[in-house]
């Protein structure tokens, strides 16, 4: 298992290294110029020896390679280097936003996955009834609506009928967590209903499947009880795919919740990635993409660890 | 400048729910209460704290209460031009025109307990004008007038300029030249980028970015009673829907840049009294760029007959129901000094009231010029909906009606500028805004393509450039305003280089416990905070 551990961490390396030289040169390829959007932007008064003297302090002067050569040897480091939009380290920009997004990433998985795991259980074992065209639609409509539509939904009606709106900016959870949760709950279950929807079919389909199986049928047959056989012998073997595809919800929240971010005036990472893209800010944006990469990366490592324990049968080669 | 006018901008249905009785602010500025924290929105968020490095509101509304400037515009002044002293308390200019002699306040003392002197305003202005070799600052080409910057004792500060210039003291109230203190420049000049410490009403207290920007009372403020509020805290939202449910939820009682129409209704409908709105022409146009370098656009009459296709009026009364526009307007904001007169407006290419000769003329030209019927051609539109997208839209229309073929193309708002600048279009939308309401300032950009960073036309005008000259060394008011309107007859009626579609229109609406602040057309003027007030 250890060598399967190790091989995977080295594997790891070159696939950070292509997401770097791809976002590298692909950042570069946009057109737009981070310093004609900051100092001249639409001044009449902007002059090409100051333009060109922000170029020059910003790094953007020297060849592209050197530019990539410096870079890497910075991460090599764990260095990032600064905004070129802020100037600030890029470690305090991510750091800051980065405690919100996990936050909401793991609100809105335990929220999916409590919803999820029973609903699809129920939906499975109770196939074709009433039970399972309820939780059929309330799934459905899930998938149906986007998370920052159903923030919308959730803003207006908090205007509308209370005449209040979560408060508008982050306190950690150990500052006050009751002014937190208050801030949070609403995208987290705004962006947990759609992601619960996604697993509640998963769970739903790979119950099905489970259920058919020759061993549930024969620990049946040898007079099992019911709960055991679904605890111990079904759920379990369901979980495979429904574990991949939480795990991957997971990481696309890290960085991905763009508009739900803008809806409820999250300070979170989806954000800023589209700020630092629209600024041209390269050495930001190719911070969070690696962190993103390196995310995604992760999750699945760790997916496939669970797979183990799940499912004794796998074996590490 | 009119005063709000709310029952022409407001639906019978909004005002018979609402049963609103607007009070204006000038009404409202009753004895002024101590106490509160005032909560702001703020759409932007600036890149460093250094206000001679960077040009954006984002930067202004939040830091622009920590500091002072030498001059500033009278905060109860409508129309953003009456220059009034801030830490100068008087000044005198000398019979050539060419020495300005500020006497600076005493007892003024910086947040850190030390004295603000003369040679804390030369090593601001020093470093805005004369920056170091390694230093940054953006309006450094607006001060090239300047020779040479005196503190001949630590109560007098004296600029010597090259030539009689207008609008300098307008410039020395540029809400951007914040005083630095001198020391610490001298020990490192960037620490104002990451650092914030003025001479202002309100002392730094924290900035989480992206989320928020704290500031608390200068119990030691020269002016004394001032500030009467216990603090602000400045919220960044980039969400215009975020900013409306912020202030409709009262967790921000007002966003200082402006809000569109119809955001204004569903306050005004939501909040009846506890909202009031002020309204002002905005010191920011809808303007069109044409790429004269692309035919048939480098013939001057297929430009007139693109701004004589426009029906103005109409539009003014259409258009100011969905976007932030309303004002049909010359180079300068109708209501302040320098604008144009309607008798003279009227007279310039587009603006006559009678619409169907103007579209007549129009094709009359396009057939002179031998351009087809259904000619086609690009429109590049700046990629954000507020107002870019609705006046593109009847710009099409409009165009239509002379028998020209527009497409429009929407370019992502960060790379539109870039585009214009390279000059990768053929005809688009473009946009001026002022931080300050000074025909220097405004005209600026249509000199030639030699002189100016953002002349989209690409096209020289030794003519234009003269005229700037001559309106900007003009010390006689009356003088000037000719030369204002010859610049304006040259540009959008002669050669029509570029045109103007509308004025912008500035709609704060705010909770009306908000007292002591009036709009102006500028939203980069009167945000110093001192006089704000928050009623019970």
């Amino acid at each position: 298992m250890w060598k399967y551990v190790l091989k995977r961490v080295l594997l790891m390396i070159p696939t950070l290294l292509g997401v770097a030289v791809l976002i590298f040169f692909l950042m570069r390829v946009v057109p737009g110029d981070i310093v004609e959007l900051r100092f001249a932007g639409e001044s009449a008064f902007a002059q090409k020896e100051n333009l060109d003297k922000e170029r020059a302090r910003l790094g953007l002067d020297q060849p592209m390679w050197l530019q990539f050569v410096t870079w890497m040897w910075g991460i090599a480091r764990f260095d990032f280097g600064t905004s070129m939009w802020t100037g600030a380290p890029i470690i305090e920009e991510i750091k800051l936003r980065a405690a919100l997004s996990f936050q909401l990433a793991v609100m809105a998985t335990l929220i999916a996955v409590v919803l999820a795991i029973p609903l699809g259980v129920v939906a499975a074992l109770k196939q074709d009834t009433w039970v399972d065209y309820v939780v059929r639609v309330f799934s459905i409509a899930g998938l149906a609506t986007p998370s920052f539509w159903l923030g919308i939904v959730f803003i207006l009606m908090l205007l509308i009928v209370f005449k209040w709106l979560p408060p508008m900016v982050y306190t950690p959870f150990w500052v006050n967590p009751w002014q937190n949760m208050l801030q949070l709950i609403w995208p987290a279950l705004a962006v947990g209903y759609r992601y619960s929807a996604v697993a509640t079919r998963m769970t739903r389909s790979a119950m099905l499947e489970v259920l058919r199986e020759d061993y549930i049928r024969t620990a049946r047959a040898k007079g099992l009880w019911q709960k055991l056989i679904l605890s111990r012998h079904a759920l379990k073997n369901a979980m495979l795919p429904v574990l991949t595809v939480v795990a991957l919800e997971f990481a696309f929240l890290m960085g991905g919740l763009v508009v739900t971010e803008q809806v409820f005036n999250l300070n979170g990472l989806g954000m800023l990635f589209v700020e630092s893209v629209a600024r041209r800010d390269y050495t930001l944006t190719q911070a969070l993409v690696m962190l993103v990469a390196l995310v995604f990366i992760l999750v699945n490592f760790t997916v496939d660890l669970m797979y183990a324990w799940l499912d004794p049968r796998i074996r590490f080669r | 400048m009119t005063d709000i006018s709310v029952t022409r901008r407001l639906s019978i249905p909004a005002l018979l729910l609402a049963g609103l009785v607007f009070t204006g602010p000038a009404a409202a500025q009753d004895k002024p209460r101590y106490g509160g924290e005032l909560l702001f929105a703020v759409p932007s968020e600036m890149p460093s704290y250094d206000g001679h490095r960077e040009g954006t509101f984002g930067m202004v509304h939040p830091l622009a209460p920590h500091y002072n400037t030498l001059l500033k515009t009278d905060p109860n002044d409508r129309t953003g031009t009456k220059i009034v002293g801030d830490l100068a308390e008087s000044w005198t200019i000398a019979p050539d025109g060419r020495v300005y002699t500020l006497k600076l306040r005493r007892g003024v003392k910086f947040h850190d307990g030390a004295e603000m002197t003369s040679r804390d305003v030369k090593a601001s202005y020093d470093k805005i004008v004369f920056p170091p070799p390694n230093v940054g600052s953006m309006r450094k080409g607006q001060y090239t007038n300047v020779e040479a910057i005196e503190a001949p004792d630590a109560s007098t500060i004296v600029f010597r300029l090259k030539w009689p210039q207008a609008s300098f003291l307008a410039s020395l109230a540029s809400p951007y030249n914040w005083i630095y203190k001198a020391d610490v420049l001298a020990r490192d000049v960037r620490w104002y980028e990451k650092n914030v410490m003025g001479t202002g009403p309100f002392t730094f207290v924290e900035h989480v970015k992206g989320s928020h920007w704290v500031g608390k009372k200068n119990s030691n403020y020269w002016d004394k009673g001032k500030p009467y509020l216990d603090g602000y805290r400045a919220i960044f939202m980039k969400d215009s829907a975020a900013q409306v449910a912020a202030v409709r939820a009262e967790r921000a009682h007002i966003q200082f840049r402006g809000f569109a129409p119809a955001e204004r209704d569903s306050l005004v409908a939501a909040l009846g009294r506890k909202i009031t709105v002020q309204e002002s022409p905005w010191d920011c146009a809808a303007w069109v760029a044409i790429n004269q370098d692309k035919k048939p656009f480098d013939d001057k009459r297929v430009r007139r007959a693109l701004t004589l296709a426009l029906d103005r009026r109409q539009a003014s009364v259409a258009l100011s129901k969905i976007a932030v526009v309303k004002e049909v307007a010359g180079v300068q904001v109708p209501g302040t000094p320098y604008a144009t007169p309607p008798d003279e407006l009227e007279k310039l290419a587009g603006y006559g009231r009678d619409i169907k000769k103007s579209r007549a003329e129009a094709r009359r030209l396009l057939r002179e010029v031998g351009v087809p019927d259904r000619f086609a051609f690009t429109f590049t539109n700046r990629g954000l909906p507020m107002p870019y997208e609705p006046i593109g839209i009847w710009l099409i229309d409009q165009w239509r009606q002379i028998g020209l073929n527009a497409t429009m193309v929407t370019i992502e708002a960060s790379q539109h500028v870039n585009e214009l600048r390279a000059g990768n279009f053929t005809v688009s939308s473009d946009a001026q805004c002022g931080y300050a309401v000074e025909p220097d300032l405004d005209l600026a950009k249509f000199q030639s393509k030699e002189i100016s960073h953002n002349n989209y036309g690409r096209y020289t005008d030794k003519v234009l450039d003269d005229l700037y000259q001559k309106q900007n060394r003009a010390t006689d008011p009356e003088e000037r305003k000719r030369y204002v309107r010859e610049f304006e007859r040259r540009l959008l009626d002669e050669e029509v280089h570029t045109f103007i579609t509308l004025q912008w229109h500035r709609i704060v609406p705010h909770s009306a416990k908000v007292r002591g602040w009036t709009i102006t057309p500028s939203h980069y003027l009167n945000q110093q905070l001192d006089a704000v007030w928050l009623a019970e």
